[in-house]
């Protein structure tokens, strides 16, 4: 069996209770990706909801043990590729082609703008623009997204207050099972946690 | 595994370029503990002090980047006019320069979408680093259609900004879509590089000492805390940019080709240009990687991990972006002759034997010929080797976008309007002072950045697999001890 290390406070009554502070919840920590997996599988297995792995990389095959839903984000990006295509014809067609006054932001007025006597819309001539506007709406919109998704930037996290969770960027691999979860009660996950056979678990502060 | 502990056995590994049948070569070499990759990335930026070959970098090319700066100031101060240009060669070193810069962009996108796409694994090693000098090449490449323009406080006219004159961009105009081709691949390989760097700055923000470094690797690294609901997205979002960049890359080139082929002008006017211009581009960005990548690796101890091997690969992609681009050249011979087209045959006799040749000659030299050199595995694999025949293909390179430019530029239909292009001193002290620039970031980015994609490398090592052989024997080698307390009993 792994060696169970906890925070003293925990240790002896499980009365985390009585602390002024709440918990945020409990960290188990594992050393192979491969007993990270095992674990994981048992996690979703026993009905948790509100619970994470942390890994220093991405685990091949860890969305799947972890029961994580496939995100919507390509959808969206394609949403954003549409708007940057259409950006695009619309400004060239405006600024090139068209000619009528509109607001935006002060006014403007676009008009057919003659070279070489080429068609005022000639679209074939738009599209590299259409192409580059594409790609860049969808590139900023899949990393903006990503982010947001991800609830990032958010410099402070109670998980940072735990210098054993410092390796999770570096060669170490963790649960953590959140206070806020239905079936979490101090005592019992940490009894569960304890047979999923971590190197340690930890009690985490909110 | 296997054949990194068998290699353990017989002391340290530096050779993995033998192929052994059934057997993956490794990726990372003497190595086998997570830790061990960040220890060994981390150093560098960590160090109370850089290398002393550092400094001595660093400030030479902070001397070049005031150089540059100087001829720029003188520049703008003076007109366009101080540079050798002439009627009707009004392109020279500026434009030379752009394509040049741009070209050695493209390997990093390359590395890190196009290789991704493919699954080549060994990409990891350099794509971090190869990025940087993209998005590094890119600003050079963009300060000289910015100041080529003579009167740079009009360089905004570029861009289709509301203005009192109501004076818009022509979108018909190749050198317009340059400006979104460009600008768009900036943006999009700087949010790709950063993106990828977040979870190594996490890392590196976890690791520090100093209130400093806590500060400004935990703004940048944006509270990244390795959560698997996070890396899925995360990995699905970096997908999402790979797709998204490898028709980008492709596109950039190319359009930077339609600056020449939509014109008339013979020389220019080719169908060919667009993949020939990809062809180039990816095959100076590689030979740019190798030239940074070699000295980098002794520097900061990362032979471990920019193994052999990678150079070998790079090697190989050289060679093969070589021979294209020498079919190029001998393609476009072929159809100045098979089109019949009197001023596109004598345009390109006269690139090779008018009073450009040596120009001509080195360029063919240095990019098709000496790179034939990396058919032998003797040296490909020769790092004083491919050191110098990657600054060959740097300077060949170069000759071809002057080439291309300047030859063409410089004999027009009229013999009476022909003229020579001399350089001035402000032409060549810009084009030197670039490289100042490009290394000045270079270095900065070394010092203070994850130079290797530690996240990524570590995905790919063995250890990393969760069902694989190598799965709970992270650390097996020499820390035995480590898991004797479990008995394996997983």
């Amino acid at each position: 069996m792994a060696t169970i290390v906890t925070t003293p406070t925990e240790t002896g009554a499980g009365q985390p209770a009585a602390k002024p502070t709440r918990i945020y919840g409990l960290l188990a920590e594992f050393e192979t990706p491969g007993d990270l997996m095992a674990a994981a599988e048992k996690c979703r297995d026993a009905g948790y909801r509100w619970w994470d792995c942390h890994t220093p990389f991405p685990v091949h095959g860890l969305d799947g043990a972890m029961g994580i839903k496939r995100t919507i984000l390509p959808w969206l990006v394609f949403g954003a590729g549409a708007t940057g295509t259409l950006v695009a014809f619309l400004l060239q067609a405006y600024t090139n082609s068209w000619n009528f006054p509109m607001w935006a932001g002060v006014w403007v007025h676009g008009y057919p703008f003659l070279i070489s006597g080429k068609p005022a819309m000639s679209l074939p001539a738009f599209i590299p623009v259409m192409f580059e506007l594409t790609i860049l709406f969808s590139a900023l919109a899949t990393v903006k997204l990503m982010f947001l998704f991800n609830g990032l930037p958010l410099l402070y996290h109670p998980l940072f207050t735990s210098n054993r969770f410092r390796r999770a960027s570096n060669d170490r691999f963790f649960i953590v099972i959140e206070a806020r979860d239905p079936k979490f009660l101090p005592k019992r996950t940490e009894e569960f946690l304890k047979t999923l056979s971590p190197v340690s678990i930890e009690t985490v502060q909110d | 595994m296997s054949t990194l502990s068998q290699d353990h056995s017989l002391g340290r590994m530096s050779d993995n370029t033998i192929d052994r049948p059934g057997e993956r070569a490794p990726l990372v070499l003497n190595m086998d503990k997570f830790s061990e990759v960040t220890a060994t990335v981390c150093r560098v930026n960590e160090a109370d002090k850089a290398p002393f070959a550092w400094y001595v970098a660093f400030a030479a090319a902070l001397g070049l980047l005031s150089v540059l700066g100087a001829c720029i100031g003188y520049l703008i101060l003076t007109g366009v006019g101080v540079w050798g240009l002439n009627n009707p060669v009004m392109w020279a070193y500026d434009i030379t320069n752009f394509v040049f810069w741009v070209g050695i962009g493209h390997a990093g996108t390359l590395i890190s979408a196009i290789l991704f796409l493919f699954r080549q694994k060994w990409r990891t090693g350099i794509n971090r680093f190869a990025e940087a000098m993209t998005i590094f090449a890119v600003i050079c490449a963009g300060t000289f259609p910015g100041i080529h323009v003579g009167r740079v406080w009009f360089a905004y006219w570029l861009f289709p900004i509301p203005n009192q004159m109501e004076m818009w961009p022509q979108f018909r105009s190749p050198l317009l879509w340059d400006v979104f081709a460009v600008s768009t691949y900036f943006t999009v390989s700087l949010l790709f590089w950063y993106t990828g760097m977040v979870p190594d700055l996490a890392t590196l923000r976890d690791r520090a000492k100093g209130k400093i470094q806590q500060l400004g690797y935990g703004l940048f690294s944006l509270g990244w805390r390795g959560s698997n609901r996070h890396w899925h997205r995360y990995e699905r979002a970096y997908l999402i940019l790979a797709a998204l960049s490898t028709p980008l890359v492709l596109s950039v080139h190319s359009v930077v080709s339609f600056d020449f082929a939509t014109s008339q002008l013979p020389g220019w006017h080719t169908t060919i240009f667009p993949p020939y211009f990809v062809a180039g581009a990816i095959f100076s960005g590689f030979a740019m990687v190798v030239t940074l990548a070699v000295p980098a690796r002794e520097l900061f101890g990362l032979k471990d991990l920019i193994t052999l091997r990678h150079l070998d690969n790079m090697n190989k992609v050289i060679l093969v972006t070589g021979c294209m681009v020498g079919y190029a050249y001998s393609m476009e011979f072929f159809i100045a002759w098979y089109s019949g087209a009197m001023y596109e045959k004598f345009a390109f006799i006269n690139r090779a034997f008018g009073q450009y040749w040596w120009a001509y000659w080195i360029m063919v030299s240095c990019n098709v010929i000496t790179p034939q050199l990396f058919w032998f595995k003797k040296i490909r694999t020769s790092i004083p080797l491919m050191f110098v025949l990657s600054i060959f293909v740097n300077v060949g390179m170069w000759f071809e976008r002057f080439v291309i430019i300047v030859t063409s530029l410089a004999n027009d239909f009229l013999p009476s309007s022909w003229d020579m292009f001399t350089p001035t001193w402000v032409d060549i002290g810009t084009m030197v002072g670039a490289f100042g620039l490009f290394f000045t970031l270079f270095l900065l980015f070394c010092r203070y950045l994850p130079m290797i994609a530690m996240a990524e490398v570590k995905a790919v090592m063995p250890q990393a697999d969760p069902h694989g052989a190598g799965a709970g024997k992270q650390g097996h080698h020499g820390h035995g001890h480590a898991h004797a307390h479990d008995g394996h009993g997983h």
